[in-house]
């Protein structure tokens, strides 16, 4: 399994979650958790995916969402989840 | 599982607080480059750090997409050129083709910068030493990525007074040589008391010789975070401030550690040491004087400040330990003046002085740092500065170094710009009185009577 936490950040709209899904089901990334919360009407998401089922390489997934977020008018990040394990788990 | 608000706190560190990991530095060794005939080692130098080093940037890059984590800068340091260059080079120019092959090797592979331009020179200096250091004006002013550093002492040999005094006059020469671009060579070029073997930061780094044949360093930075977290805890108490830059040091090396063992495995070589030093750069918020101010200082060099600067490095010393086994290089804060901007800032307004600067870096560490002084410094009082500097590292067991910039045909209160990472800087004041007589004694200070451990 290979763990990637993806972050969606920015103003609230209606179907932010849906385009992110289609693009990851499409490319064969599984979602194991998502959690969301919106603050001021700033929408801040992350979901916990798994990129061993996608034929696409990290640097592409990565490119593509960055891509979609621009569509959108948010920020997507996709960072493997080891970053933030190793932050805040002794 | 990780929880949404780690995650965010994680980020808006690497956004808005901007936290990088400085550099990936590997260390390679040239010892079995060694050949008398010049063009020949020159090849096989060449071969070697290309051949090493030819995927580093590319695992850099890839490491920083893979974790969202900027990193700044790939850099390459070698074995001390002076041991490496004594059996092939006759003249300081010889020494000088070397620089040119490291400079080259640099360009090919793409990094930053190369150091190790070199030479250990504490008890005394071989033919080949001096070569070197005679070579160090001509070599900074002829390539663009080399960077250079000379150990004057260390608390188990003492200080070789004749390198210092030879080290004024060849800073001031650095200094003619690159005028036209404010003394730049200068800031490729430090002198050092006790210098480590494994330090991954520029100007600094050299593979040390009890190093192996190559390995992966890495130097973590994030002054900005530290601030911010200080922001919580204005009203708080000793022992809260204390624990909150531990935490946030901590957090930063793990990161480091991570981007260690990963550059190390992909490149299949050794991990040495993750080095946490607050290392500021001159954006906004990236400042370790702001830190000290968050502290409770109004400005950097106020009364206060070196007692705020040893609670400061002693804190993130502590955090790092707990992060990664293998902490190293220099670790801790540093006090460069153009490459920070509260630093500048102080030094403009008078709060921050040369004087106050020496106490810091008797708690810090590093030491006198990217400081912009007056054209007409004699280069007696330059070796002056860096004898005290020097005797400050070796009776405290500590690393110092001193990286001064004589900024020609500028006087007190005139700028000196480099740009980019090295920044700008106010020229500051030197002490006018003369240090000429203890300079042109010959010989060395004997190592101070707690080295003697056996």
């Amino acid at each position: 399994m290979q763990k990637s936490i993806i972050t969606v950040v920015g103003k609230d709209t209606v179907g932010i979650i849906a385009r992110v899904c289609t693009y990851l089901s499409e490319n064969g990334i599984n979602i194991l958790d998502i959690s969301q919360t919106i603050t001021g009407g700033y929408f801040n998401m992350m979901m916990v995916a798994d990129l061993s089922g996608s034929d696409q390489r990290f640097a592409d997934i990565r490119r593509d969402l960055e891509a979609l977020g621009e569509e959108i008018g948010v920020q997507i990040h996709i960072q493997l989840e080891e970053i933030f394990e190793k932050m805040h788990r002794i | 599982m990780i929880n949404l608000e780690e995650v965010i706190e994680t980020n808006k560190m690497i956004d808005k607080e901007n936290f990088d990991v400085r550099t990936i530095t590997m260390g390679i060794s040239l010892l079995d480059c060694i050949d008398s005939d010049l063009k020949e080692l020159n090849r096989k130098i060449k071969d070697k750090i290309t051949t090493c080093a030819k995927d580093l940037v590319k695992v850099g890059n890839a490491i920083s997409s893979e974790y969202g984590v900027p990193i700044v800068n790939k850099r390459i340091s070698v074995t001390p050129i002076a041991l490496i260059g004594g059996a092939a080079c006759k003249t300081p120019e010889d020494f000088v083709t070397i620089a040119r092959t490291l400079d080259e090797c640099a360009a090919i592979t793409g990094v930053n910068f190369i150091g190790g331009y070199s030479a250990l020179v504490s008890k005394g200096m071989t033919a080949a030493d001096r070569l070197l250091i005679e070579s160090i004006p001509k070599a900074l002013s002829s390539t663009e990525l080399v960077c250079s550093s000379i150990n004057l002492g260390s608390t188990k040999q003492g200080i070789n007074m004749d390198a210092v005094r030879l080290m004024g006059t060849i800073i001031r020469q650095t200094a003619e040589m690159t005028g036209d671009r404010d003394g730049l060579g200068c800031a490729k070029l430090v002198v050092f008391c006790n210098a480590p073997d494994d330090n991954p930061f520029m100007a600094g780094a050299f593979h040390g010789v009890t190093e192996p044949d190559v390995i992966i360093n890495v130097g973590v930075s994030g002054p900005g975070v530290v601030k911010s977290a200080l922001e919580e805890c204005r009203e708080s108490d000793f022992e809260t401030l204390c624990e909150t830059i531990k935490k946030t040091a901590f957090k930063i090396t793990r990161v480091g550690q991570l981007v260690a063992r990963e550059a190390s495995g992909k490149l299949g070589v050794p991990f040495g040491i993750v080095d946490l030093s607050l290392a500021p750069t001159p954006a906004i918020g990236d400042s370790v004087a702001d830190i000290l101010e968050e502290i409770g200082i109004e400005k950097a060099g106020a009364p206060g400040t070196t007692a705020a600067l040893a609670l400061l490095n002693d804190q993130v010393k502590k955090g790092g330990v707990m992060a990664s086994s293998y902490v190293g290089g220099l670790s801790g804060a540093f006090i460069p003046v153009s490459e920070d901007q509260g630093m500048i800032e102080a030094a403009e307004c008078g709060a921050l002085t040369l004087e106050k600067l020496e106490a810091m870096t008797c708690v810090c560490s590093v030491g006198l740092d990217m400081i912009a002084i007056p054209g007409d410094t004699s280069a007696a009082t330059i070796s002056g500065i860096i004898a005290d500097e020097m005797a400050l590292g070796m009776v405290n067991q500590k690393t110092t170094a001193v990286r001064l910039i004589p900024a020609i045909g500028k006087k007190v209160g005139d700028q000196v710009e480099f740009g980019g990472l090295l920044g700008h800087a106010p020229v500051m004041p030197v002490n006018g009185f003369s240090c000429e007589r203890l300079i042109s004694r010959r010989g060395r200070i004997p190592a101070p009577v707690h080295s003697f451990k056996n």
